[in-house]
């Protein structure tokens, strides 16, 4: 299941949701993002590009199902406007065992980071301002591949 | 063809999307590129620095010496910030 709009969600309903799709299920893991609480930061802007978007996610879930045996898999991406505290990402993995959960939370995790089409702007009192791509999160998908 | 524009590059041009003939001589995106930054002004800002810059021809990140035909959508953007 994938979504990706401005609404905000509930974990336990999404878990729940997931492992009644996920029939014998062993293992959840699961992802959340929140806006970070820092000095000055009034709030996030997020947008994305919708005919993208979702294709982008959906092509990372097929591979994720192609290396781990998963039983289910819901990924939420929040855009617009978010203040300290509140979610933006959640994704979560359910399969058989832990490791394949785990190990598939993070992979989707570290792609969604660097191939899904959505943008952060900063507002502060000052202004907004873009928020710059991290090499940090291009070399951590060199593990996966 | 169908342009698109997002984050920054949306900023510096003005405009989110706009539709364009395929310029006579344009093969690849990063011809492409090169034609919208040779109008000026907001493009020329935009497109000054092709590393700063990715792009996606029809909903799929591509290379800048990926071919654009004139039906495709082509979307330039700076490198993504989700999650």
């Amino acid at each position: 299941m994938i979504r990706v709009g401005p609404d905000d969600f509930d974990v336990a309903a999404e878990l729940a949701a997931l492992h009644a799709r996920a029939a014998g299920a062993g293992a959840v893991a699961t992802f959340t993002g929140h806006v970070r609480g820092e000095d000055g930061l009034a709030a996030l802007i997020l947008e994305h590009y919708p005919a993208m978007t979702e294709r982008e996610i959906a092509r990372h879930t097929a591979e994720a199902g192609r290396r781990w045996p998963l039983l289910g898999v819901t990924v939420i991406h929040r855009v617009g406007r978010l203040v300290p505290g509140a979610r933006i990402v959640f994704v979560a993995v359910a399969a058989h065992h832990r490791h394949a959960a785990f190990e598939a939370c993070e992979f989707l995790m570290d792609y969604l980071k660097v191939h899904a089409p959505f943008w952060k702007q900063e507002e502060r009192v000052g202004g907004t301002s873009w928020v710059e791509a991290k090499t940090s999160d291009d070399a951590a998908i060199k593990r996966w591949t | 063809m169908n342009v698109l524009y997002f984050a920054w590059v949306r900023q510096r041009i003005g405009r989110g999307e706009e539709r364009l003939d395929l310029p006579a001589g344009v093969a690849t995106v990063r011809a492409l590129a090169e034609f919208l930054e040779r109008r000026g002004g907001g493009y020329a800002d935009a497109f000054a620095d092709l590393k700063r810059l990715r792009a996606a021809v029809n909903q799929e990140h591509v290379a800048f010496d990926a071919p654009v035909a004139h039906d495709d959508e082509v979307a330039f953007f700076p490198p993504v910030t989700g999650g």
